[in-house]
């Protein structure tokens, strides 16, 4: 298990490694951006030419980029949003609150969706699933910032129960609903899925045989079958993601949360390059982070992986 | 119930509800297991075996119902005075609690998939008998566990019970599905063809196994099959089932040696030769009736080259042939035509006759 975890590690890197290389390609082509920008004088951009190497062969710039980034995370100066600061101060001090959202709404999301498509999944056809079914389509049609809007305008507006907007010194309770709204798809599509899922295992020869044991029936859904619908369930947390983050760049806006969401369409309105690419990278990172520990988690629930990866 | 019957199905009915039509797949049967006997059922596939056995368990799908009828089962929720409870009459958590697993175990046809594959064996063979408290302790659990692997030849148990079961190969999977139906020590063992799945060498071990299990435990044994060659050397008596009936039952010698109806033939004609003589291997013609709208009369006349006027008219009543033998055919009717078995069949049952005489 532990070779198999170092060299999912090991992968991970390589992979990061690669990200950086692209972007780091784009920058080069990026038009307008400050290293080809016609209206600085030549003497700026002799400047810039010297602080950067930008005169040097390709790979050798991007090896000073790479120690740049990898001894200092360093990933440059904005050019717009704060015009001078290291790009890495900006998006670190909003890098927290977005995490720690984007976190929340899974949690929230997925052990809703495990409590939903339990439900739904081991009683079929009742009108408890027929609730669940309806939430989960509900869920996955709806777009999130949709349903930012209306609950920051039905419970934040109307009725004043949360405040419209996200506050600084209330980040718990102020961060409710951006969560809520976040956590609805991945509510919505792990229901779906686990119920397709337990659906399917509870058919199956081995929780029959474990039926004809006697053992009573919570047991027999939650030891054998939501066990075993979980090792499939597991390999949607990687997608579920991309749409948090997806998701994060409007719902942000919406609530004024000072996350890297808002913080990437602020950069993106301004050509503010180095802050789009480093957010990028970090939403790679953050990315292959999450598919890491779907690989670890694997191993932990499906034996099948662990032994035969030598565990 | 007769003082040595340990369980008893008397006129059972169960349907299938599909979307309008009711799907009537057993139809009447009754048949008993004595004490300590292995009674095998034989039939072809969709012939009603693994629903039978389900009802016995409480196990109908969701889209099944009973009928009338009744399954008598020999019990003792003290462990000290016998009842007899109608199964049927039960609900899921009695069967759950005080029937499945603990006094009437299954084994099931395909052990690559009757394992859970997240789950060490172990803790598998275990399970029941924690849920039914059969033991105080998980010491005392994981200690009957190893006696238990060791019993149905699983070598090194204490090093197996840390295994899953993908570590382990077909015949081994089966051995430990053996295991978890024998750990709570029931009455009777229930194995739906446990041997269909496996290699024909290891089918003969893990016949091999059942048998010497049963002398060891004195456990009742219901053997299902399709293949009337499996259980020769392993049944004590035989119950012959088409389309939802039994069509014949008798004890082994009789079924064997002197079988009565055409299905029997039938099925009898269509085992392979043992001795790997080039005999013709027969096959019945035609496939069983849709029992969404059976057939008037047996519902075997469509598929017999017996089949009289009256068979395609009105059911035929289960004659008497011995004390323990019994067939439901009209060629066993007293004004019926005399009929005999195929030649093929004829010339078998002589040579198997010969063959015992001389042993
Ligand atoms: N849930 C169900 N709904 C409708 N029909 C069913 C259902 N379960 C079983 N049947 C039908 O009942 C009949 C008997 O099935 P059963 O599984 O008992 O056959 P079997 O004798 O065990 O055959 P095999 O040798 O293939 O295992 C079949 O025709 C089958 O299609
Ligand atoms: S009752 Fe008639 S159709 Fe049925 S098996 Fe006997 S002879 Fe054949
Ligand atoms: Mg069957």
């Amino acid at each position: 298990m532990t070779k198999f975890i170092a060299k999912r590690i090991l992968l991970s890197l390589a992979t990061l490694f690669v990200i950086l290389f692209i972007l780091f390609l784009l920058l080069q082509f990026m038009p307008g951006s400050p290293f080809n920008d016609e209206k600085l004088t030549a003497a700026q951009q002799a400047v810039l030419m010297a602080k950067y190497g930008l005169d040097k062969p390709f790979f050798i710039r991007f090896w000073i980029y790479l120690q740049n980034v990898v001894l200092r995370g360093d990933f440059g100066i904005s050019y717009a949003i704060k015009k001078d600061m290291l790009v890495s101060g900006i998006v670190i001090a909003r890098l927290g609150t977005s995490v720690r959202i984007g976190l929340q709404a899974l949690l929230l999301g997925v052990s809703l969706g495990v409590l939903f498509g339990v439900i739904s999944g081991s009683k079929r056809n009742t009108w408890m699933d027929s609730m669940a079914t309806v939430a989960a389509v509900i869920g996955v049609s709806i777009p999130s910032y949709v349903l930012a809007l209306v609950l920051s305008f039905v419970l934040g507006y109307k009725f004043r129960i949360f405040s419209i907007t996200y506050q600084v010194d209330q980040p718990l309770w102020s961060s409710i609903l951006p969560t809520i709204a976040l956590s609805f798809f991945v509510m919505a599509q792990t229901t779906r899925f686990l119920r397709t899922e337990l659906i399917e295992v509870l058919a199956s020869d081995y929780v029959k045989l474990v039926d004809a044991k006697g053992v009573a029936r919570p047991k027999v859904i939650l030891r054998h079958g939501l066990r075993n619908a979980m090792i499939s369930v597991i390999t949607i947390l990687g997608p579920l993601t991309v749409n948090l983050m997806t998701g994060s760049l409007v719902v942000e806006r919406v609530y004024g949360i000072p996350g890297i969401g808002s913080l990437l369409v602020e950069g993106i309105q301004v050509n503010d390059y180095n802050v789009i690419i480093m957010i990028a990278f970090v939403y790679s990172a953050l990315y292959i982070f999450v598919n890491l520990i779907v690989d670890i988690l694997y191993g932990v629930i499906d034996p099948r992986i662990r032994v035969a990866k030598g565990g | 119930m007769k003082e040595n019957r340990i369980l008893e199905v008397n006129h059972l009915d169960l349907s299938f509800r599909l979307g309008n039509e009711v799907n009537h797949v057993i139809r009447d049967i009754s048949f008993h297991l004595n004490q300590g006997e292995t009674l095998a059922i034989v039939g072809e596939s969709g012939s009603g075996k693994s629903v039978t056995t389900k009802a016995i368990l409480g196990m109908i799908d969701d889209n099944g119902f009973l009928g009338k009828g009744e399954i008598l089962f020999r019990t003792s929720r003290t462990g000290k005075e016998d009842e007899i409870v109608d199964l049927t009459k039960k609900d899921k958590k009695y069967m759950q609690k005080y029937v499945r697993g603990s006094k009437i175990a299954i084994i099931f046809q395909d052990p690559m998939t009757s394992l859970d594959p997240t789950m060490t064996i172990g803790k598998q063979i275990m399970e029941s008998m924690l849920e039914h408290k059969k033991v105080a302790s998980k010491k005392e659990a994981m200690a009957k566990t190893i006696q238990l692997l060791d019993l149905v030849g699983i070598e090194q148990p204490e090093k197996r019970v840390r295994q899953y079961p993908h570590q382990l190969s077909g015949g081994m999977r089966q051995r430990v599905v053996i295991a978890i139906a024998l750990a709570c020590e029931p009455d009777v063992l229930i194995a739906d063809e446990p041997t269909t799945a496996l290699d024909v060498t290891i089918q003969s071990q893990i016949l091999e196994l059942i048998k010497d299990l049963q002398k060891k435990t004195g456990v009742s044994i219901i053997f299902i099959t399709h293949d009337l060659g499996v259980v020769a050397n392993v049944a004590d008596r035989v119950a012959v089932m088409y389309a939802g009936k039994i069509v014949e039952e008798g004890l082994a010698s009789e079924i064997y040696y002197d079988p009565r109806h055409p299905y029997t033939w039938g099925l009898l004609s269509s085992i392979p030769s043992l001795d790997g003589q080039d005999e013709e291997i027969y096959s019945i013609p035609g496939t069983p009736p849709n029992l969404i709208d059976p057939p008037k009369g047996d519902a075997f006349a469509y598929r017999s080259e017996y089949a009289l006027e009256i068979d395609f008219e009105e059911q035929p009543p289960m004659f008497q042939i011995s004390d323990t033998h019994f067939a439901a055919s009209w060629l066993l009717h007293p004004s019926a035509p005399k009929v005999d078995m195929p030649l093929v069949l004829a010339k078998r049952i002589a040579a198997f006759n010969e063959r015992r005489s001389q042993e």
